[in-house]
């Protein structure tokens, strides 16, 4: 793997966003909006409970862990989606690249647009909610770090979708983390769900993340081994998505749809 | 064999070698057993008429579509199997594959300067903008161009990582007379100062004629016939180079023989 070809593709991210505010705004318009939604509404429980519950570290905890990862997810998909609108997929695949470093090139731009969100996330819920992002320690790191693996798998899988079902699949894109938030239990611990949920949740890595953030918010501690076990899953993920993107290319170069995939839009 | 890295060097003695090159789509065949060879400072049309299978053929070179059978042999690399290293050699220019619009002439030229791992690219983008006239153009974007723009910076992106093996499918086909005839011009001079084969595909006969070394002509996804484009009209009792694209297209040549290979299947001419 050479590193020029992955920083092409992540400078290329780069150019749009600098000549696009439109690129720019969501990525930090959207969480910003939800922190302050759900600071306040957080800042609100935590008035009417009498301070028996945190809600300020669990719920607004909840929203910037589970946007962050949305952000990583969407910084992906939206590189990938950049080829498919500029009809770009010939110019890319008639390449040297490897598929490994076009994959890698968009984690990188993930990466990079995540990162902005995050940081504005966390400047506002700790400088207007006093969220406490630090106090978590530790844990920290596993915690994004599972959230960052999965979102980059979920993006891949995207992308894999959209190049085998075409332009038109972008829109069953979007709603992925929405389906999946049900499962994991960002505001509401897995116990709450019936069982076939709550087994679906426990093979979603997030689900462990979210489930340890409220143990130690409420002083129960965490568990080291249940968060190596969802960076283990999130890795094996991260894997299985990359084996479906390099599968779904294969198939589209063996049919012709990698080539009619841009005629089709010039047409 | 060893790959070398892209630019490195000159060409090798046969940039191109398409060995019974096959492409079906269930029951259609879009390309029949399609062998040929570009040489070294060679620039050879793949002449044929809508549908018959010069861009299918192209897109199999490319690497973006899989042969059902047959090989493709770039710089003597096996496409197939060391595609990343076949592909260091070897870019294109092609209409329907416009670079990206929402970026500048430049910023395009440095993405996929990068992805190509061009060496000293700057230097290079440098270089190719005086070259194809684009100094000026360097921060417009790509989508706002005209045309001769766009197919001049398309040119300027094909030659970016000097390549061995050029592909143009109608490269031309946007440009103006006198702008073709500079882009031509262009090209002519790739291939004879640095050695760069080509395979050009093109409706415009003059312009075959003119810049072509070698024409294959093809219909059904076969060739029917190949030769010099100056000389083969009157071999076919044609006046024109047109005139003879026109029958061949209406009414495939039967039993004819091309100068370096067999016929294998009836009324078809294998180069």
């Amino acid at each position: 793997m050479k590193l020029r070809p992955i920083a092409g593709i992540a400078l290329r991210q780069l150019y749009l966003m600098r000549s696009s505010p439109t690129r720019i705004l969501p990525m930090v318009a959207w969480v910003a909006i939800d922190i302050v939604v759900w600071g306040f509404m957080s800042r609100y429980l935590d008035s009417v409970s009498g301070g028996k519950v945190n809600f300020i570290g669990s719920l607004l905890g909840a929203v910037l862990f589970w946007d962050f990862f949305t952000r990583v997810m969407q910084g992906v998909s939206m590189a990938f989606l950049e080829d498919v609108w500029s009809r770009n997929f010939i110019n890319i695949f008639a390449t040297p690249l490897l598929i490994s470093e076009y994959l890698m090139g968009l984690v990188s731009t993930g990466i990079t647009t995540s990162l902005i969100g995050l940081i504005v996330m966390l400047v506002l819920a700790t400088a207007v909610f006093g969220l406490h992002f630090l106090a978590l320690g530790a844990m920290l790191v596993p915690c994004l770090l599972v959230l960052f693996l999965f979102g980059i798998a979920l993006g891949v899988l995207a992308a894999a979708m959209v190049m085998r079902l075409g332009p038109a699949s972008e829109w069953l894109a979007w709603p992925i983390p929405a389906l999946l938030s049900p499962f994991v239990g960002v505001f509401y611990p897995l116990r709450t769900l019936p069982p076939w949920m709550r087994a679906i949740g426990h093979l979603l890595p997030p689900s462990y993340v979210f489930e340890n953030m409220r143990s130690l918010v409420a002083g129960h501690g965490y568990s080291w081994s249940e968060l190596f076990v969802s960076v283990a899953l999130a890795m094996l993920d991260v894997a299985l998505a990359a084996w479906a993107f390099r599968a779904v290319h294969r198939y589209a170069v063996r049919t012709g749809l990698l080539a009619r995939y841009s005629a089709e839009s010039a047409g | 064999m060893p790959p070398s890295p892209p630019g490195a060097g000159a060409p090798s003695a046969m940039p191109l070698r398409v060995t019974n090159l096959c492409k079906r789509y269930g029951g259609v065949v879009a390309v029949d057993g399609v062998s040929f060879n570009v040489h070294a400072g060679e620039i050879v049309g793949l002449l044929g008429p809508n549908g018959a299978g010069k861009t299918t053929t192209i897109n199999m070179i490319l690497g973006v579509l899989e042969p059902s059978s047959g090989a493709v042999a770039i710089e003597g690399i096996d496409l197939a199997r060391h595609r990343s290293q076949a592909l260091a050699h070897t870019n294109f220019a092609a209409v329907y594959a416009p670079l990206p619009g929402n970026l500048t002439v430049f910023q395009n030229l440095r993405f996929f300067g990068l992805i190509y791992d061009v060496p000293r690219l700057s230097a290079r983008i440098a270089a190719l903008l005086a070259e194809y006239d684009l100094e000026r153009l360097a921060g417009t974007r790509t989508g706002l161009l005209s045309s001769g723009e766009q197919t001049r910076l398309a040119l300027a992106k094909a030659v970016l990582n000097q390549p061995h093996l050029l592909l143009l499918d109608e490269p031309t086909a946007s440009l103006d007379p006198s702008a073709a005839d500079l882009i031509r011009g262009r090209i002519r001079a790739m291939a004879r100062e640095r050695g760069c084969g080509i395979l050009w595909t093109s409706h415009n006969m003059y312009e075959v004629e003119e810049t072509c070394h070698r024409v294959l002509f093809v219909s059904h996804g076969r060739i029917l016939l190949e030769g010099n484009p100056k000389s083969l009209p009157a071999e076919h009792g044609a006046a024109t180079l047109e005139e003879l694209f026109i029958r061949l297209a209406r009414e495939p040549l039967a039993g004819s023989t091309t100068s370096d290979g067999p016929t294998s299947a009836p009324g078809t001419v294998h180069a």
